[in-house]
């Protein structure tokens, strides 16, 4: 984790390119795979394992967001009804075909990213605050659309039981069971994220960001790539649409209102924008902090508050929470918790030289 | 190295490349580029001269497909690229700087330049995610093409930094680099020493003489410094008020009465021209 960079040299380009360039990042990687394979399901709680979970699904969510704003530039607030259209896709299928869940997740993602490109068309014209009214709108609709169209919601309620993933002919049906099928799903997004990054599709949507004039200059399809950037974006959120609906044991549209949207949103500023590292941490402190407070105000609430006045504050709280780190950040640190986390590390890289 | 009338007199004889004909481009009101009318030969060192608001760069915002002409064709090696998306016409091999440097500031040197090999690679969506394989091997290619780029710039030392960063004229050899990695056939070159003191123009100049003479790129320069401009054009056009008002060698174009009343004369103030 920590560790001297002093002394290491890059003979190739290869070795320059690589994911991990330094023995001790492969050792962290190691160390890290360990601790999630064997110490976590051997040693925490179900509560945990289950809170983890929820983790899990969310940083698949946040790198597909982080790839659309922090890579791309380009805003969006309608991340979680891209997740619903994930959701309801693989739900049917599940429900209707018994689909299995290798079939079940791309599909939803794939119908996501499809949906996602189409209320990507307004980025071709317009920016900022205007794009981020237009994809509003394709939260609204699709919300509407999925509540009121019978055909995919499944009923007046608005929701379809799913049966648990089937993986080498056993269902999962406990949180610890799930765990390992999400924690291999948030795996693969994240390599994927960090492969994509680091190759040419990756650098050029980084180029429509930073200078989209430019970047039609030297050869890069502006529209093409914020089109894409839509689709790859929404191919993630539909694919955490499709674990959620797992997890739930259900498709809820109730689960992927406006709110989650912004809750992603917060978890790539605090995280970190353009950042997977970022997309990580932001996700995992936006889905632990709501149970942290609750757990907080249980235990300690209790010295100055009744019981029923704090059940009333924990929402309040969360919103409060939420709305000053989201300015704390986009204030002092715009960079997110990555930027923290850097920092920290930058001065013990080249230990024992740090001035 | 062939002297310059020398050189320009090849050139003649050379075939068109980029052949431009009757361009228009108005604003409003403005008439940026009234009608303009060029041949440029494969292989030469153009430069376009003019006061401020001649339109020059709107001329290559034309060229580069950022401005679709009012009128008039653009034809380069026998195809018409007159409003073509500018991605398209970069793909064909042609590659610009721009006036006032448009780098992608949150990028690394060596990021930047990658970029400007976008055009020369292939992968996608998906061979990106998977990476191992078929990305990885073009990563590898290209990389050994950009730094062949950045040896010959001189920029070893800046591959990790930032172009925020750097000092202007460094961001102004980054841009080059940049377009030089796309392996244009034409570049195209908007004041590119402007702004920079004189050891940096002449390092500048040396540099565009080279591309020219070692890769046989096709140059279009625009440029105030006359210095530089009777040093190292085969041929300069002049340009006023949205007209081509003269055309010819170096030496030629600085005797002609028309340019010395419209340009020469207005601004003998101007850098390098009292000499
Ligand atoms: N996009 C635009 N919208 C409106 N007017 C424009 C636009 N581009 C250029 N013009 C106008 O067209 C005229 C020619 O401009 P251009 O930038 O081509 O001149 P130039 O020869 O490059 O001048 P300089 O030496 O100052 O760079 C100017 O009057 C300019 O204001
Ligand atoms: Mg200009």
């Amino acid at each position: 984790m920590f560790g001297s960079e002093t002394g290491v040299f890059k003979t190739s380009y290869a070795a320059d390119m690589a994911l991990y360039p330094l023995p001790v990042a492969r050792r962290t990687m190691a160390f890290l795979a360990l601790f999630f394979l064997f110490a976590v399901p051997l040693l925490f709680s179900v509560y945990a394992v289950t809170i983890l979970n929820l983790v899990l699904i969310a940083v698949v969510g946040a790198l597909g967001l982080n790839i659309l704003v922090g890579y791309t530039g380009q805003v969006s607030v309608g991340h979680a009804a891209f997740m619903s259209v994930g959701a309801y896709t693989a739900a049917n299928l599940i429900a209707r075909l018994h689909a299995p869940f290798w079939i079940a997740i791309p599909a939803g993602g794939g119908m996501a990213a499809l949906v996602g490109a189409f209320f990507g068309i307004p980025s071709l014209r317009i920016k900022g605050l205007y794009l981020a009214i237009a994809t509003l709108a394709a939260q609204f609709i699709i919300e509407w659309t999925i509540n009121h169209v019978t055909w995919i919601s499944g009923g007046v309620d608005a929701s379809i039981q799913v049966s648990p993933p089937v993986v080498f002919g056993m269902a999962l049906e406990t949180q610890r069971q799930l765990y390992f099928f999400l924690l291999f799903f948030a795996a693969l997004a994240v390599t994927a994220t960090l492969n994509l990054v680091r190759s040419r599709v990756g650098r050029a949507l980084v180029a429509v960001r930073d200078q989209d004039i430019a970047a039609e200059i030297i050869g890069i399809n502006t529209f093409r790539y914020k089109l894409a950037a839509f689709a790859i974006s929404s191919f993630y959120a539909g694919v955490a649409g499709v674990l959620y609906t797992y997890y739930l044991g259900i498709a809820n549209y109730e689960q992927f209102g406006i709110s989650v949207s912004i809750d992603y949103l917060a978890m790539i500023i605090i995280g970190g924008l353009g950042s997977v590292l970022g997309s990580i941490f932001g996700a995992a402190f936006i889905t632990i902090l709501p149970e942290a407070t609750r757990l907080f105000l249980k235990h300690f609430g209790g010295m100055f508050l009744s019981h029923g006045a704090i059940l009333n504050l924990i929402p309040n709280i969360r919103l409060i929470l939420f709305g000053s780190l989201i300015i704390f950040f986009l204030i002092v640190e715009p960079e997110g918790l990555n930027r923290l986390w850097r920092n920290i590390r930058n001065y013990f890289r080249i230990w024992p030289f740090t001035t | 190295m062939l002297s310059g009338e020398r050189r320009a007199e090849v050139c003649q004889a050379g075939e068109v490349q980029l052949d431009v004909g009757g361009v228009a481009k108005h604003f409003g009101g403005v008439r940026a580029v009234e009608t303009i009318s060029l041949a440029v030969n494969r292989g030469e060192i153009l430069s376009i001269i003019g006061p401020n608001g001649a339109g020059k760069t709107s001329f290559l915002n034309m060229v580069s497909g950022f401005y679709r002409p009012d009128r008039g064709t653009i034809r380069f090696e026998e195809r018409e690229i007159a409003g073509m998306r500018p991605s398209k016409i970069a793909a064909l091999g042609i590659a610009r700087t721009f006036q006032n440097i448009a780098l992608f500031g949150g990028m690394t040197v060596l990021d930047n330049i990658m970029l400007g090999r976008h055009v020369r690679m292939k992968s996608g969506v998906l061979s990106s995610f998977l990476y191992w394989g078929f990305a990885q091997r073009e990563e590898i290619a290209h990389r050994a093409r950009v730094e062949e780029v950045i040896s010959f710039l001189d920029l070893e030392d800046l591959r990790k930094e930032q172009t925020s960063a750097l000092a202007f004229g460094l961001r102004k050899k980054v841009e080059l680099a940049r377009a030089l990695a796309l392996d244009p056939k034409l570049l195209l070159l908007d004041e590119p020493m402007g702004g920079m003191n004189q050891e940096e123009k002449e390092d500048m100049a040396r540099s565009i003489l080279e591309v020219n003479e070692e890769w046989g790129t096709t140059i279009i320069l625009i440029e105030h410094d006359m210095a530089v401009v009777m040093d190292i054009s085969e041929r300069v056009v002049v340009f006023d008020h949205g007209r081509k008002i003269a055309e010819g060698s170096p030496a030629a174009v600085a005797r002609d009465a028309e340019v010395i009343r419209a340009y020469l004369g207005t601004a003998r103030s101007r850098e390098g021209l009292a000499a």
